[in-house]
């Protein structure tokens, strides 16, 4: 069986959206107070916060590497952010999702200038429908951005999906539950604006052909991702200036 | 937390210095993977059981099923569930404990790749719709890791999933009957899927990693394969790869799952 790949605009996607437009973003960073930095990612109905704390010295002390920082995210989801309620704390999946971020997140930073030290990243997802774990990446990239911590570039975090033959980008849970054809595929991707892949998952199917296309859709997702999280970190600046002069 | 790697730093560089000239220690290419071999029924108690090899590294992998609620969400569904131990008898790096993540991690992969693929048609594990259905367990344990229990947990799980047999169900006591083993197997189909870990070392890329191996990894892509279409992905560790160098690890996952598949099928008639 092959999958030829049609990316008919005839596709009629459940809230009317083109197959490569993302839905309404909002992104706003220092949220929380409290936090060194933080920022709120919202698209669609998926709203997801995070917020930084340090750099600071890491405890427990038996985990502090003399070598380089550490980053560690926690990744989690407000038992009242889906239908069915989740039970709070810890499970399989936010363990999962947690170190994906990390690892998505990693290559941008300076680690080795932090030994001894840990930089916490809290996400927390408040709403959910489908793409939670791109929306923490993208709150948690803006919120180190905001935290002041040096980062080589921004992480930006998209997740593209086929339904039925047809790529899509940022699926909703509605898309996620679609069952005709060939059924659903959902492929999260992050990418450095630069260009490289930090984070990648899929579930579902779909041919090598069709893969390397959802990646270079994804790239340009990505794209329209990282402008939003610059103007929002950039609008921040302005107000904080605006403020003060 | 960095995982605790004990391949000398003498070790490795020789490693990565023989992989620029496309050689290995074990005298494999990058591309080709060990030999496999497969035990059938390790454990009568299991319903399907197996032990392979790849190389050095082993593991055990068994089936048991159960009789259980459907999920609200599927109420004409078997359930799935797929579990993966590191256990510390097979590695003086494993400790007692609860699950580190690197056993959670194997577990839901492993899991993914079966569930997505549609490799077991869990419409036919149905009993009685909305209140009784098959639940099938599959556990992973490792033996001996001389690395890449990933795709040895895949190959495992295809395995001992092929070789089990439904116990009896007795519907008037609703008891499941584990002495009393059917002739009937559970309902697989062809979308056998594959997995295949493509590591990064450097410049280098390579599959079926050795231990000394996995620990330079830099980053592993777990895909799963069946018949040509990819059911499940996932990039592990944090080092970063170009577009390009992921749409060639598409490639050579593919060309490998192929391979492997033979294997498995000439070894499991």
């Amino acid at each position: 069986m092959r999958i030829k790949n049609k990316m008919t605009t005839k596709f009629k996607r459940p809230d009317g959206r083109a197959i490569d437009e993302l839905r309404p973003i909002e992104a706003k960073v220092g949220v929380v107070p409290n936090a060194d930095g933080s920022a709120m990612y919202k698209s669609g109905d998926t709203i997801a916060i995070a917020a930084v704390y340090g750099p600071k010295k890491m405890h427990p002390q038996h985990q502090q590497n003399p070598l380089k920082g550490t980053l560690r995210c926690d990744y989690n989801m407000i038992s009242f952010s889906v239908s069915d309620r989740i039970r709070p704390g810890k499970n399989r999946r936010s363990m999962e999702i947690s170190e994906i971020t990390k690892w998505a997140l990693e290559p941008v930073l300076l680690l080795d200038k932090y030994q001894n030290q840990v930089i916490d990243v809290f996400i927390d997802i408040i709403q959910a429908d489908a793409g939670t774990r791109c929306a923490g990446i993208n709150a948690a990239a803006m919120a180190l951005a905001h935290a002041g911590i040096p980062m080589k570039d921004m992480v930006s975090s998209v997740s593209v999906g086929k339904l039925d033959k047809t790529l899509v980008v940022d699926l909703t849970k509605e898309e996620e539950d679609f069952h005709e054809g060939e059924g659903p595929t959902d492929i999260p991707i992050s990418m450095i604006h630069s260009g490289r892949i930090t984070h990648m998952q899929l579930d579902g199917k779909i041919g090598v052909k069709q893969l390397k296309e959802a990646i270079d859709l994804g790239k340009i997702a990505c794209e329209k991702v990282y402008e939003i999280q610059k103007k929002a970190l950039k609008d921040a600046i302005d107000m904080e200036n605006g403020g003060k002069e | 937390m960095d995982k605790v790697r004990t391949t000398f730093e003498v070790t490795g560089e020789r490693i990565r210095r023989y992989l620029e000239e496309g050689k290995r220690f074990d005298g494999r290419t990058p591309f080709e993977f060990r030999d496999i071999t497969i035990e059938k029924n390790v454990s009568k108690k299991a319903e399907g059981s197996v032990r392979v090899r790849i190389g050095k590294t082993e593991v055990i992998v068994g089936v048991k099923m159960g009789v259980s609620e459907p999920y609200s969400d599927s109420p004409t569904k078997g359930n799935l569930m797929v579990t993966a131990e590191m256990l510390p008898l097979s590695s003086p790096r494993f400790e007692i404990g609860p699950p580190k993540f690197e056993a959670i991690e194997l577990g839901r992969v492993t899991d993914r790749g079966l569930r997505e693929s549609g490799f077991i048609d869990l419409e036919k594990l149905c009993i009685i719709e909305g209140e009784k259905v098959w639940t099938v367990f599959v556990d992973v344990y490792s033996i001996n890791d001389d690395g890449n229990l990933m795709d040895a947990a895949t190959i495992g799980s295809i395995a001992a999933l092929k070789l089990a047999r439904l116990p009896k169900y007795d519907r008037k006591e609703k008891k499941v009957l584990f002495d009393e083993l059917t002739e009937e197997r559970i309902p697989l189909t062809e979308k056998v899927p594959v997995a295949i870990s493509v590591h990064k070392i450097g410049p280098s890329l390579l599959i079926d990693p050795t231990r000394e191996e996995e620990d330079l990894s830099e980053c592993r892509v777990t895909i799963s394969f069946n018949k040509g279409i990819i059911s499940s992905l996932q990039k592990s560790e944090s080092a970063a790869l170009e577009i390009d160098e992921m749409k060639k690890i598409f490639e050579i996952a593919e060309k490998a799952s192929e391979d492997v598949l033979k294997q498995i099928e000439k070894k499991i008639k």
